[in-house]
């Protein structure tokens, strides 16, 4: 080959992945502009912290606020976060640091098969054979544990049904769970051998390797995996709308049915019927880009910090 | 190099076919409402088998089958919920209904068959207020004289998601209630006061099965499929119905759809002595200035009031009565589409 031909072929592949990469910026403007120009009508209808803070949602009356659904999303993001990571860090553990060789391969195989089912299959397991489940053992049983507790038990007050943040949180939980554990199993497999090594020349147990060597060296990368699954909880649709009731309200109990922005927008967009409708829907939107643009940018921010620590 | 040129000529001539199958007039495409989706594809399939003609249905929601047409993207728009003559006038469309759904009360109550529980307006108004909260409350008692019904609280079930079958029942409540009227009114989503949502027929069904002492409210098809137990209603003639084909065609018969006001009407409290007082029909919308396409569209309902009145059957919807498809056939003719 000569050199004039290499250096087109260069030059060719050169700008090919330039337009390339340019351009998925150039969708993410367009995108944000397509949410703002159409959420306009609602901006300037209700204000920025007016329908932030307003709870009232009701389409025949055309006054619209954000409030519960903010609050939705707050909750089963938060909750699914909780239960999700320390599952999540187990499986890591143990595929990294405890499992046999042989079993490795199939339980990663496995974690990773979790994060491709569709979420509209998760939906429709969550309401048919989840919530069934939920409403008949689960909640009934945390209700007797806890429900007479004192201010704990505000959180499990009512009958249970099954359609509540509760469900929604656990579904979401496990749709979140390859993420982080995922992330966190590369983030411990960069833990150096030598360092484990001297550990346990050292005499410490595989629990004191685990917790003060390899936990410690792989935190940020851990936390970068937590902030992702946080990115992808904040915007799961499909499995929540089957199971959370979309009801515009706020409320103590995790026993009741609530909304997410994700499960208004999926329930309501194709039967909005007014401008102003559409527009709060589109400005739902808008709130929940910037939203998840924040989460992830924290998230590569940390997942950055690590690997820079690592060179 | 041969074999590039051949899987790029190959690409290009599918590529020009594809271009042309949607200028040509063997292709109608709608988009609207999903509840009458299973009908519009299973005439589409027939027609298409004598006309070779095919239907293009994108079911994606009322509001969207009507936003669709105002922006002339599709031939035909389609929707639970009627749009007003003045609406209509301003976005230039005609509209006419294609086929009726009833919305039927189901409940679940144990040793409670089907059609054995009387309802009337007042109480299901109050029920869904959340005024009546207990199954053996005085004026559900009253209306169901020697049944045994146990002091149980009423879970109330509605739609989570937007729904013209929702906009049937929230229009039904805020005709015979005032108060619902007032507090709470109609349209595809509300913001209910009492009870949890289901996603779809399907989600409002899953819940009145499993919970016990459940009301809820689906497109007739779904209590039947689900072998749900529906309740008898008062209607505005003061009998108690039964839903099903007769009580529904009966409504559509003594309801007065007017093709002046372009069928603009909802279903509900229809003055037949054995009408269902909760029904609809399901609406076409055209844009006046597509003569041609129109055309195709008529052709197509025209033979599918003809012909598929089985089909409609037994997929569960109520075919249109012969007077109401006369009188849309003359609507046609005042249009120049038929």
């Amino acid at each position: 080959m000569t050199r004039s031909k290499k250096n087109f072929v260069d030059i060719f592949f050169l700008s090919i992945s330039a337009i390339a990469s340019l351009s998925v910026l150039l969708l993410i403007i367009g995108i944000l502009y397509v949410l703002i120009s159409e959420s306009s009508p609602a901006i300037e209808k209700f204000g920025v912290w007016r329908f932030i803070s307003s709870t009232d949602w009701n389409p025949v009356k055309g006054s619209f606020g954000a409030a519960t659904t903010l609050f939705g999303t707050a909750i089963t993001t938060v909750l699914s976060i909780l239960i999700a990571v320390p599952v999540a860090i187990g499986i890591a553990i143990f595929v990294t640091e405890i499992a046999p060789s042989f079993l490795k391969g199939p339980i990663g195989a496995a974690i990773e098969l979790l994060a491709a089912i569709p979420s509209i299959i998760y939906g429709m397991w969550g309401l048919f054979t989840l919530a069934p489940i939920m409403s008949n053992y689960i909640e009934p049983a945390l209700q007797k544990s806890f429900g007479r507790l004192p201010f704990v038990g505000m959180l499990f007050e009512g009958t249970p049904m099954g359609i509540d943040l509760l469900t929604a949180s656990v579904i979401l939980s496990i749709m979140i769970i390859p993420f982080t554990a995922s992330i966190s199993r590369d983030a411990f497999n960069l833990t150096p051998t030598v360092t484990k090594e001297s550990a346990y020349a050292l005499g410490a147990t595989k629990w004191e390797v685990v917790k003060n060597v390899v936990i410690p060296y792989s935190k940020l990368g851990v936390f970068g995996g937590i902030v992702l699954s946080l990115g992808r909880a904040l915007g799961e649709t499909m499995a929540v709308a089957f199971v959370l009731g979309n009801n515009h309200q706020i409320t103590a109990s995790l026993f009741d049915a609530a909304a997410t922005i994700t499960v208004t927008l999926a329930n309501e967009f194709t039967e909005a019927d007014s401008d102003i409708y559409l527009s709060s829907l589109f400005y739902l939107a808008l709130i929940l880009f910037v939203m998840s643009f924040v989460v992830l940018a924290i998230a590569k921010f940390f997942i950055l910090k690590t690997e820079k620590g690592i060179k | 190099m041969n074999k590039i040129l051949s899987v790029f000529t190959v690409l290009a001539v599918s590529l020009l076919s594809f271009g042309n199958s949607f200028a040509d007039d063997t292709k109608l495409n709608g988009a609207g409402a999903s509840f009458p989706y299973p009908v519009y594809s299973a005439w589409a399939y027939d027609y298409s088998k004598i006309s070779g003609v095919k239907l293009n249905y994108q079911s994606i929601g009322s509001g969207g089958g009507i936003r669709q047409i105002i922006n002339r993207t599709v031939d035909f728009g389609a929707s639970d919920a009627p749009l007003k003559p003045d609406e209509l006038e301003k976005d230039n469309l005609l509209q006419f209904p294609a086929v009726i759904g009833g919305v039927v009360i189901v409940v679940n109550i144990p040793g409670i068959k089907a059609g054995e529980l009387r309802l009337d307006s007042n109480v299901l108004s109050k029920v869904y207020l959340g005024e009546i909260s207990y199954w053996d409350d005085g004026k559900i008692k009253q209306l169901n004289p020697g049944k045994a019904l146990l002091h149980k609280k009423i879970t109330v079930v509605h739609r989570s998601d937007g729904s013209g079958t929702t906009a049937i029942f929230t229009d039904y409540l805020s005709a015979v209630s005032s108060d619902w009227k007032e507090k709470v009114g109609a349209g595809t989503s509300v913001k209910w006061t009492v009870g949890i949502g289901g996603k779809g027929n399907e989600g409002v069904a899953n819940y009145v099965k499993r919970v016990g002492h459940s009301i809820g409210y689906v497109e007739f098809a779904y209590a039947k499929e689900n072998n749900l137990s529906y309740t008898l209603l008062k209607n505005s003639s003061g009998n108690f119905v039964e839903p099903g084909f007769e009580s529904f065609e009966d409504a559509a018969r003594s309801a007065n759809f007017d093709p002046k006001k372009d069928f603009y009407l909802w279903l509900n409290n229809a003055p037949g002595k054995n009408a269902w007082p909760i029904a609809g029909a399901t609406f076409i919308l055209l844009a006046k200035e597509k003569k041609e396409s129109n055309i195709n569209v008529v052709k197509f309902y025209d033979w599918a009031f003809k012909k598929g009145d089985q089909t409609a059957k037994r997929l569960i919807y109520i075919p249109l009565p012969l007077s109401l498809k006369n009188k849309i056939r003359g609507y046609w003719k005042t249009n120049r589409v038929y």
